[in-house]
């Protein structure tokens, strides 16, 4: 097993009184996908939130418990230093009303790069690295909206590499794509694994089942406070799972 | 299709570096500005303090039951108190209310409700929902003087009203008239198009629909629509002055002159030095203002309460 | 059954006539303003109008580019005033105030924009005034442009704030999660991603605001002086040209109409189409101006 690069430890949510996410301790292998599925509502996105903080920009949000990063606590963390170490895919794909350059040269423009040959290099890879730099190289200045749905994810894609991440999160990242797209999203995926440790969630289970190596089962009842089921290699998931509700779920005894 | 290592090359790394040394500056960069922007938040908080704080210091003084209740004198040193001129400016918004308020309210269930009717009248009636939407825009965006100035062209000197109340209730009718059509229209589209669909699948009319359905639903924001046009009443002073005349007497009737709290103001400040009653018109002013703020608040979070229950 | 369709009808007749009213005033007001103008415009032409800067009635002299400098004058200088602090407002309302503060701000910004013009003007008098004519340069009479474009700048705040606080609120939420997300601070996601997509409504607000600024008659009238000249520094220093009287367009309309005949009287009205044309052009422009800025959201 690979190294641990993200981690929580009995870690639990709140929005004000409501307990979204109850006592969650899991440990997420480096350079590997891990994919997060469960039914709607069991907090599976609130929960990916959680490692670049993204849950801060929700009024009375409180937590408890750890997390994670390289062994790091996120919550005393810098958060802008935070979000440059792990990156995000939204999903729906969410560019800019900008070009695809300034979609791309966005993240190291903030921080500051200005020069000009430096800029185009690192979009130039970065697109290479989302798999768009041939489909694109040509109109660089076209509006990053102008693109179609598939290339636009992946060009969100390029922008989250493009501030050289080792971790991103993908918040169903093909809910909103056709089949085509999807699968190209996917083979993706599998090729930026090898170089970035990648969480996905998802409620498309053939599709944890195709990209990720590990999966973490959410599961909720009335309560509506999402929990931890199980959280397994992918493969035994889907075989052999340990827990009653997992095997419910991967079999479609639930919506 | 084979993706390659990016995570390493130069250009990469070096943006890693710089990041990393600049993100002490931009949170310094942030720090900063954040709090420029409190401080202009303070400044506007300050000029309302201000100006609502002098005028009410000052104005308090000269504000007393008499100065209530008794009409002006007149003369240089503005003898009197307000009396005269509170009953006009009400007069006035009575008068402005009943002729704008049927007809921006007409026009605005008018440009809601018959949008999507092209079957009967079909062409006609979508190019005059163009124009008249049009018109009201256009409407929106003219200064006050312009309508001062064509309610003196038509209403003052052609049709011979003379500087009047009917003169000024009818410019001023034209001025609010907007503000009353958008507000309406915007209270109208609130209401739930399963509303209307039960409403004429039980075989009600288009007419029965609206007047028993839409129009009761729609009261809270048509409501504020004129309670926005009764400040606006209130607080105009350029389409009054050149068509209500100025007299601080009552008037008798539709076409004598007369003079608002807002137009007294300008007068006791332009021509003479009763400085102290000006503020307490003003005074009087503001507060008539905030009560209508109030009003309005109070509408619009019963309506957002009420918004909230149904979802 | 009958007599429910032929209410339907007269109703719909009914409304019909009161929604025409609002093209109807807006045809009169073209008409009736523009008719009486044209005396005026016939006997001097628009050069003899707009290119001549003496305005003297008694002599038959009806120069207007004094007021439509005027006009202009106050109306810039308000909003280098205004327009920093009413768009700070906006983001500060929009996006860094916390709810409690919001509570305390938004209800003082509606406040000043209920505030009448006229109690503006007054506080201008009173206050504004006398504190400009301290600056000791001979002819400084505290009355003029300084003094409105202050009353002006403050009138004109509240609009602006508040519609480009909805402006900034009105962008996607997603568009800052990914500002965000990317490891921009909150700072740069405001100045790079919430304001460039917010661009167009704030443009309208500007455009209000002018609009207002233009068009305010009374606190004008009250604060900057009303002499017709054009605006000139009162000494050596160039700067002092602010302290200058001027006459706003409005104010000319204002202030002479109840008493004016004739060709007089219709040179009052050919002021009121300058007004009217002054503001349409600036919608026009500014419109422009939006649009062309905005390639790539097309």
């Amino acid at each position: 097993m690979n190294a641990i690069k993200l981690e929580t430890h009995s870690y639990s949510l709140y929005y004000g009184k409501f307990r979204a996410l109850e006592d969650i301790s899991i440990e997420i292998p480096e350079k590997q996908v891990t994919a997060i599925i469960g039914p709607s509502g069991c907090g599976k996105s609130t929960f990916l939130r959680t490692f670049n903080r993204m849950n801060d920009l929700i009024p009375g949000v409180r937590t408890e418990g750890q997390a994670l990063l390289d062994g790091e606590d996120i919550f005393s963390m810098d958060v802008v230093a935070l979000r440059q170490r792990v990156g995000m895919v939204f999903q729906k794909p969410n560019p800019f009303p900008k070009s695809i350059y300034d979609n791309v040269a966005y993240g190291p423009r903030v921080n500051g790069i200005r020069e000009k040959n430096v800029l185009d290099e690192i979009v130039e890879t970065s697109l290479r690295g989302a798999a768009l730099w041939n489909e694109v190289k040509d109109n660089l200045g076209k509006s990053g909206l102008a693109l179609s749905g598939g290339q636009q994810q992946r060009l969100c894609i390029a922008r989250a590499l493009a501030v050289k991440p080792s971790v991103i999160l993908m918040d169903e990242p093909a809910a909103s794509l056709d089949p085509i797209a999807t699968q190209r999203i996917e083979e993706l995926i599998r090729q930026l694994v090898e170089h970035y440790t990648i969480v996905i969630v998802t409620h498309n289970m053939q599709q944890a089942g195709r990209v990720s190596d590990y999966t973490a089962f959410f599961f909720t009842d009335e309560s509506r406070t999402g929990r931890l089921v199980e959280f397994n290699l992918t493969r035994k998931i889907f075989t052999n799972p340990q827990d009653k509700r997992t095997e419910d779920y991967i079999t479609g005894r639930f919506g | 299709m084979n993706v390659p290592d990016i995570t390493s090359t130069n250009a990469m790394n070096l943006a890693e570096k710089r990041s990393a040394a600049d993100l002490r500056r931009r949170q310094a960069a942030q720090k900063l500005s954040f709090g420029l922007f409190w401080l202009g938040a303070l400044v506007v908080i300050l000029i309302m303090l201000v100006v609502v704080g002098y005028v009410f210091i000052t104005g308090f003084k000269s504000i007393n039951l008499q100065f209530l209740t008794t009409p002006p004198k007149g003369g240089l040193s503005g003898e009197g108190g307000i009396s005269t001129t509170v009953i006009t400016t009400l007069y006035l918004v009575g008068l402005i209310l009943a002729i704008s308020a049927p007809l921006g309210i007409g026009a605005a269930v008018f440009l809601i409700e018959y949008q999507g009717q092209t079957q009967s009248g079909g062409k006609f009636i979508r190019s005059l929902l163009q124009v008249v939407n049009f018109g009201v825009e256009t409407l929106a965006g003219i200064p006050s003087i312009i309508f001062g100035l064509f309610g003196y062209a038509l209403f003052v000197s052609t049709l011979k009203f003379g500087f009047s109340l009917l003169s000024a209730a009818l410019a001023g009718a034209c001025l609010v008239l907007p503000t009353i059509i958008r507000t309406t229209q915007e209270a109208l589209l609130t209401v739930p198009v399963s509303l209307r669909e039960g409403s004429l699948a039980l075989g009600a009319t288009r007419w029965q629909t609206i007047s028993k359905v839409v129009l009761p639903a729609a009261i809270p924001g048509i409501i504020t629509g004129i309670m926005l046009s009764v400040g606006r009443i209130i607080s105009e002073t350029a389409v009054f002055y050149v068509t209500l005349g100025g007299s601080y007497r009552l008037p008798k009737n539709l076409f004598s002159g007369g003079r608002t709290l807002s137009l007294h103001l300008f007068y006791l400040a332009m021509d003479t030095n009763a400085f102290e009653k000006a503020m307490g018109t003003g005074a009087v002013l503001i507060v008539s203002i905030i009560l209508i703020n109030l009003i309005i608040d109070l509408i619009s979070r019963k309506l957002s309460a009420g918004v909230r229950l149904h979802q | 059954m009958q007599t429910k369709l032929k209410v339907d009808k007269a109703v719909k007749a009914i409304l019909l006539v009161s929604a025409s009213f609002s093209i109807l005033i807006v045809i009169s007001i073209f008409v009736f303003i523009f008719r009486s103008s044209l005396p005026a415009f016939k006997e001097f032409g628009i050069q003899g109008l707009l290119g001549e800067l003496t305005w003297r009635p008694a002599n038959g002299m009806y120069g207007i580019l004094a007021m439509v400098v005027g006009s202009v004058m106050v109306t810039l200088m308000a909003l280098v005033l205004g327009v920093p602090l009413a768009i700070a407002a906006a983001i500060f309302l929009a996006e860094i105030a916390p709810r409690g503060v919001q509570a305390v701000v938004r209800p003082a910004v509606q406040l000043l924009a209920g505030i009448p013009s006229v109690v503006y003007g007054l506080f201008g008098m009173v206050v504004l005034v006398p504190l400009v004519r301290r600056i000791p340069v001979t002819g400084n009479s505290g009355y003029g442009l300084l003094s409105a474009a202050i009353v002006l700048a403050v009138m004109i705040l509240p609009t602006i704030t508040s519609i480009s606080e909805d402006a900034i609120r009105a962008v996607p939420r997603s568009y800052k999660e990914a500002s965000l997300a990317l490891g921009a601070t909150h700072l740069q996601t405001i100045f790079q991603v919430l304001l460039p997509a917010a661009k167009s409504g704030i443009g309208a607000a500007l455009i209000l605001g002018i609009g207002r600024a233009l068009g305010e008659t009374m606190a004008m009238i009250m604060v900057i002086g009303n002499s017709v000249i054009l605006p000139a520094p009162l000494d050596n220093n160039p700067l002092t040209v602010f302290l200058s009287q001027a006459r706003t367009l409005t104010g000319n309309i204002a202030v002479e109409i109840n008493y004016a005949s004739g060709l007089h009287a219709s040179a009052l009205f050919a002021t009121g189409v300058v007004l009217f044309v002054l503001i349409m052009l600036v919608n026009v422009s500014a419109r422009a101006i939006i649009h062309r800025g905005n390639p790539s959201a097309g």
